[in-house]
């Protein structure tokens, strides 16, 4: 359960991000855990209810995206979806193959309260 | 209760405060910013601060994981014994609690510092920085870090080390791979430990476990090592040799 030190990095990064765009509040958190990222996506929910107490993004929703793994063969280079536990080539069956997607940890946007004017001037 | 919405803030609150933003004096309104940052960058930037600080040093630094009783102290003491003197070792052991496994590393006179994490179920870039500042950077040429034993949360963590070792007991079950995608997927060699045992134990195959590694698509050398048979412990430290000639090499 190492979710709520998770959260607490993305309450972090998300706090840096609304700081530099002179933001006091922010409104919603979009991130995106892919399967082999060692995160379960309704977990770090969970831990977001508790970590978000007291921080701006205390009234914050989180949006999580899940993201599907999917590998591209290096022997046939055909780009195939499959599961956590089996990067193997969806045509070929090799192992010899390279993670397109599925490792993600990322916070992808923040969508921040701002003044009006400072709003209207990015 | 106030007017305006029929909450239960107190007419003071509603007076002083900002409330629901009806009273402010500025209209607020919304922005969306694209990020795209690792959401650890934080403990990634320290690892990284690590990695280079061990490399002007000449260390290699190596990351052991596993499941707790698999084995990894009482490697960590055969490999010290059978190194001998040909390079210097230190450990930073993690554990939740007890100064246990660091005291049975130094009473191998090997110097070692011990990280209790209380109830946290890794190590973490921060841990082991200030774990650093208790070693002789100087009398090191490779520092093993045993991980907390867990096969889950070790995985997210970057500490600084040059490569993760992974420990797969052959008292567990074969599958444990697909089972823990994320730890063995990030393994640079997997060893088979207890592979003394494997004659008793009808139900370890260690050809399974390897197609179970491969279909992580890891390339992974595995190796059957046993910390009561020192002699199945020299292709680990042939590893190890190998790993802080390319250490020193890249720095």
């Amino acid at each position: 359960m190492h979710e709520l030190a998770v959260c607490q990095s993305l309450l972090g990064e998300v706090a840096r991000a609304a700081a530099a765009n002179g933001s006091h509040e922010v409104i919603r958190i979009v991130v995106a855990v892919g399967p082999l990222s060692g995160v379960e996506g309704p977990l770090l929910a969970r831990a977001f209810d508790v970590a978000r107490c007291g921080t701006i993004a205390e009234h914050a929703a989180l949006e999580i995206e899940a993201v599907p793994v999917r590998v591209r063969c290096r022997i046939c280079a055909v780009e195939t979806e499959t599961r956590a536990n089996a990067l193997l080539c969806g045509r070929c069956g090799s192992w010899q193959v390279d993670l397109e997607s599925g490792g993600e940890l990322l916070l992808q946007r923040v969508e921040l309260a701002v003044e009006a004017d400072a709003a209207a001037a990015v | 209760m106030c007017d305006q919405c029929g909450c239960a803030a107190t007419p003071e609150i509603v007076r002083i405060a900002d409330h629901h933003g009806a009273f402010s004096a500025r209209p607020v309104s919304s922005k969306s910013v694209e990020i795209l940052t690792g959401i650890l960058n934080a403990n990634d930037r320290r690892a990284a601060h690590n990695r280079a600080h061990l490399g002007r040093h000449g260390i290699l630094a190596v990351n052991l994981m596993s499941s707790p009783g698999s084995g990894k102290t009482s490697l960590l003491e055969q490999t010290i014994d059978a190194v001998g003197g040909r390079f210097r070792i230190a450990v930073i052991e993690g554990d939740l609690e007890t100064e246990n496994d660091a005291r049975r590393i130094r009473a191998k006179g090997v110097p070692a510092v011990q990280i209790t994490t209380g109830q946290t179920c890794h190590l973490d870039a921060e841990m082991v920085h200030d774990a650093l500042h208790g070693l002789d950077l100087a009398a090191i040429d490779v520092l093993l870090i045993e991980n907390v034993g867990n096969l889950v949360c070790p995985a997210s963590f970057d500490l600084g080390q040059h490569a993760n070792v992974a420990l797969l007991a052959v008292t567990e079950g074969d599958d444990k791979p697909a089972k823990y995608p994320t730890m063995f997927r990030a393994a640079d060699l997997v060893m088979l430990s207890k592979i003394d045992l494997l004659d008793v134990l009808d139900d370890f195959s260690p050809a399974a476990a390897e197609g179970h590694v491969r279909a992580l698509a890891n390339p992974a050398e595995i190796l059957r090592t046993s910390a009561r048979r020192p002699e199945t412990l020299a292709p680990w430290i042939a590893w190890l040799e190998r790993q802080l000639a390319d250490c020193r090499a890249a720095a």
